[in-house]
């Protein structure tokens, strides 16, 4: 089709070569500008209505739906009208402007390079020891500002990322400071549970659950671990953190809603679906003479997500 | 008056010295370089409303006793940043219509800014010279996506502090240094000592939206420098740049746009809700959020997170956690690669002199099918952070639909790299495709006969071609128009001939 177009319309031009204004490239792009110029009037007045309609419907404390619909609408009629006047009211066009290539000339480069190279050696020229001293002084100035804007955030990890507040003896207590006795938690039932000295705690916490009523041997070595059913896991998922929050009964597993790693409880909370590496930390419990559930001991293991220095045991 | 004033400014300033030729300045007339623009207008947008919220947030983990307009949660416990965010959208007039305005200018920022990226790779425009500005560009995509998910962080709703609790165990992740930047950053182990939201807070409205200038103007300052890129119309060469100059015309039309690009902006912020944190609630670090994504432009990020498979790296006394590999270093490996990638092309085709003039995609049919592949599978990703929803949506487990992901995330690209390949080579192979064609109209006679006409021409528009006026020659044209009229006046010129009047 476009073969029948021929060729482009070259500008006209008067005596001297010069492109006449009366070329098609100067005229509107528009072949009934009058008609154009009725739309792009109508939809300024529109504009002009959406936004007198936006101070009402502020004054009269209207919902964000006529504040947003007013102001919004009259902003695309505004936006229309001008796309109407740029495309349909303006010369045509094309236009165009020359171009030079980007990369320099070799005579530039080198006067360039001369005249830095020249006056920089008048200055460092037999003075290599001052230039080797201001090194070294900027040097040392770059790593020390750097210690208060990073060592002054906060404080070396430390031990925290190893130890939770769980201490032997711990009571199991709620985020609403009651302390768990047996009974509280039924067969199938769920509950989250801090040590009484990190209630709310983000790493201490912990998920008790009650697959049924008698002890449960998830490893060797645990098997007081779990007294009367009870058995908790650290909370805090080892992928990436998120509260391993979801007890599925039938299959006795817990599920991580971040990325469903899915957690064996009989196992020992083995991963056995997703992304998370590692059995969630279990917590060895007792039960007290008074009937309260209480911590054998700590978690014999980091909680939580693994890190660098964290070793490779799992 | 405005004479005046235009004369002491220019005598102090030399405002026409040289502004003349920033009058000039020409843009192609083509619709993608609109997303660049996009972006921009958004940007301002996000800087406007921005501005708005941080007069009413109050950046604070401390809690309060919330008595605010939100009922439900009257009298409970709640930080200050969630409940000045409460106030924001319940409260203050017009707040709720800016809060979403401003998240939903925060998708369209960044959704723009990556199908930007992409026709710049699809059409070449990266090529020498332009590959200092594809870097810059890469790294405004960068803080972008990092300001995004600072923003939607702040409100301290459970959604928000689910997305931080896992920011920080991807910062631990990193060898070596890992859980030293976590501490520091949040002041202690998760959930730190109430330093993360002002913290984010100041690096989201201050420190980051500043960079972003920065690198925007050295963005733009090199997008002058070297003048826009084109594709191969005609009249269109290396050594010219072809369509409508800065004023009046592109003027007029990027401001139409700027209009545009808010108001849609401002329709969504009224009738499109989004990130409702009243009804996630305030974070606590025990509560579970189920069936919740980040924001889209991190989907890719939680996919990988999902898909990875449950290794990690034991060493003697260290280990590599398993998040570091989908969460830093596929980030890692994909901005490096992308910033790097003009450089790759060049090395491999040997091609490095300086390209004005764009390729259309299918005459660069390996480049293309690269591309492809690359997006589908970042696109697959994407798909997998609903992995939960879908299984749930379609009834399947949730087994079967990571399993497809994890074989799509291989197999996706790998078919896409031919089947898009093949399908560049077939339309080079097509003389007449991607020129402007003239429409046809399907008519039927009394005799019910049909036949095809040429359509009437699209309003406003004639099919010829015209050939491109040098905007310097135009110059001269204002210099001639302003001798013959004898007194610097300069009628004539960019006149609407008479009989359109
Ligand atoms: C994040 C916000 C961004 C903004 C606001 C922005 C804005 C713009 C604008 C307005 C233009 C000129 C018109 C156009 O070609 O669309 C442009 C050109 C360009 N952009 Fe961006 N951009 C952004 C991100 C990016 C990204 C992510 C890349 C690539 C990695 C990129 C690479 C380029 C290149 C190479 C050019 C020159 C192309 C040409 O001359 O045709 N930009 N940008
Ligand atoms: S945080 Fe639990 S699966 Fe990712």
């Amino acid at each position: 089709m476009s073969d029948e177009q021929g060729p482009p319309v070259a500008p006209e031009r008067d005596a001297e070569g010069l492109v006449s204004p009366d070329s098609p490239q100067f005229q509107v792009a528009a072949k009934h500008p009058q008609r154009v110029e009725r739309t792009t009037a109508v939809l300024f007045l529109a504009s002009l209505v959406g936004f007198v309609g936006f101070g009402i419907a502020y004054t009269q404390n209207g919902s964000t739906q006529w504040l947003g619909l007013t102001i919004g609408l009259g902003m695309l009629a505004f936006g229309f009208a001008m796309a109407a006047w740029g495309k349909f009211l303006m010369p045509r066009g094309p236009f165009e402007e020359p171009r030079a290539p980007m990369a320099t000339t070799k005579e530039e480069k080198e006067a360039f390079v001369s005249d830095f190279a020249t006056r920089g050696k008048v200055a460092v020229e037999r003075r290599s020891f001052l230039v080797k001293l201001m090194g070294a002084a900027a040097a040392i100035l770059g790593i020390v500002a750097a210690f208060p804007l990073i060592r002054s955030l906060g404080p070396l990890p430390g031990k925290s990322f190893y130890k939770t507040a769980w201490r032997k003896g711990s009571y199991l207590t709620t985020i609403d400071n009651r302390r768990v006795k047996v009974g509280d938690v039924e067969v199938g039932g769920v509950l989250t549970v801090f040590p009484e000295s990190d209630v709310g705690g983000a790493i201490s916490q912990t998920i008790l659950v009650r697959p049924q009523t008698t002890a449960i041997v998830t490893k060797p070595g645990r098997e007081s671990w779990a007294p009367q059913g009870y058995i908790a896991f650290s909370k805090v998922c080892t992928h990436a953190g998120c509260p391993v929050g979801l007890y599925e009964e039938q299959v006795q597993q817990l599920l991580c809603p971040c990325h469903q790693s899915l957690f064996d409880i009989y196992a020992g909370a083995e991963p056995i679906f997703g992304p998370a590496p590692r059995p969630l930390a279990q917590l060895p419990l007792f039960i007290d003479s008074s009937g309260y559930l209480r911590a054998q001991a700590g978690y014999d293991e980091p909680v939580g997500p693994g890190f660098w220095e964290r070793g490779g045991t799992t | 008056m405005i004479d005046n004033l235009f004369n002491w400014i220019d005598d102090r300033l030399a405002i026409s010295r040289g502004g003349r030729h920033l009058l000039n300045k020409i843009f192609p007339d083509h619709w993608s370089f609109m997303l660049g623009e996009i972006a921009l207008y958004s940007f301002i947008v996000l800087l406007l409303t921005g501005i708005f919220l941080t007069l009413y947030f109050v950046p604070s983990e401390s809690s309060i006793v919330y008595h605010g307009a939100y009922l439900p949660i009257d009298g409970q416990h709640v930080s200050q940043a969630f409940a000045s965010t409460l106030d924001i959208t319940f409260s203050v007039r017009g707040g709720l219509l800016i809060r979403q305005m401003h998240h939903w200018a925060a998708n369209i920022f960044i959704g723009s800014a990556v199908v930007h990226l992409l026709r710049i790779f699809f059409t070449g425009g990266f090529r020498r010279p332009r590959e200092v500005n594809w870097i810059v560009g890469a790294n405004l995509l960068i803080l972008g996506i990092f300001n995004g998910f600072l923003g939607y962080s702040l409100p301290d709703d459970l959604v928000s502090g689910t997305g931080i609790r896992i920011a920080f165990s991807i910062l631990e992740s990193v060898p070596f240094a890992g859980s030293y930047l976590a501490t520091f950053l949040f002041g202690g182990n998760f959930p730190g000592n109430g330093a993360i939201i002002p913290r984010f807070f100041i690096i989201q409205v201050l420190i980051l939206p500043l960079a972003i200038l920065g690198l925007l103007s050295a963005h733009l300052g090199m997008l002058v420098r070297h003048k826009h890129t084109q594709f191969k119309t005609p009249g269109a060469r290396e050594d010219n740049v072809v369509g409508t100059p800065l004023w009046p015309t592109f003027m007029t039309k990027t401001l139409a746009f700027f209009f545009l690009t808010t108001g849609i902006t401002v329709l969504l912020g009224a009738v499109a809700q989004i990130n409702p944190i009243w009804q996630y609630g305030q974070y606590y670090p025990w509560k579970v959020s189920y069936a919740v994504q980040p924001d889209w432009y991190m989907g890719w990020l939680d996919g990988a997170l999902r898909v990875m498979p449950s290794w990690e790296i034991h060493l003697p006394g260290h280990m590599i956690p398993n998040v570091f590999f989908p969460a830093v270093l596929l980030p890692g490996i994909t901005f490096t690669v992308l910033m790097m990638y003009p450089f790759i092309e060049e090395r491999l085709t040997g091609n490095v002199a300086e390209h004005h003039l764009l390729d259309r995609p299918r005459d660069r049919p390996v480049r293309t099918a690269f591309g492809c592949a690359v997006f589908a599978f970042y696109f697959v990703l994407f798909g997998a952070s609903a992995t939960d929803v879908l299984a749930n949506y379609l009834n399947l487990s949730l087994n079967f639909v990571l399993w497809t992901f994890r074989i799509l995330c291989i197999v996706v690209p790998i078919v896409v790299f031919p089947v898009a390949y093949k399908i560049c080579k077939e339309l080079e192979g097509v003389p007449e495709g991607g020129k402007r064609k003239v429409h046809n109209l399907i008519v039927r006679d009394p005799a019910g006969g049909y036949s095809t006409i040429p359509a009437e021409e699209y309003p406003g528009y004639e099919s010829i071609e015209l050939e491109p006026v040098d905007v310097e020659k135009v110059e001269s044209l204002t210099a001639a128009a302003a001798a013959k009229n004898g007194d610097g006046r300069t009628e004539g010129v960019y006149e609407i001939p008479r009989e359109y009047r």
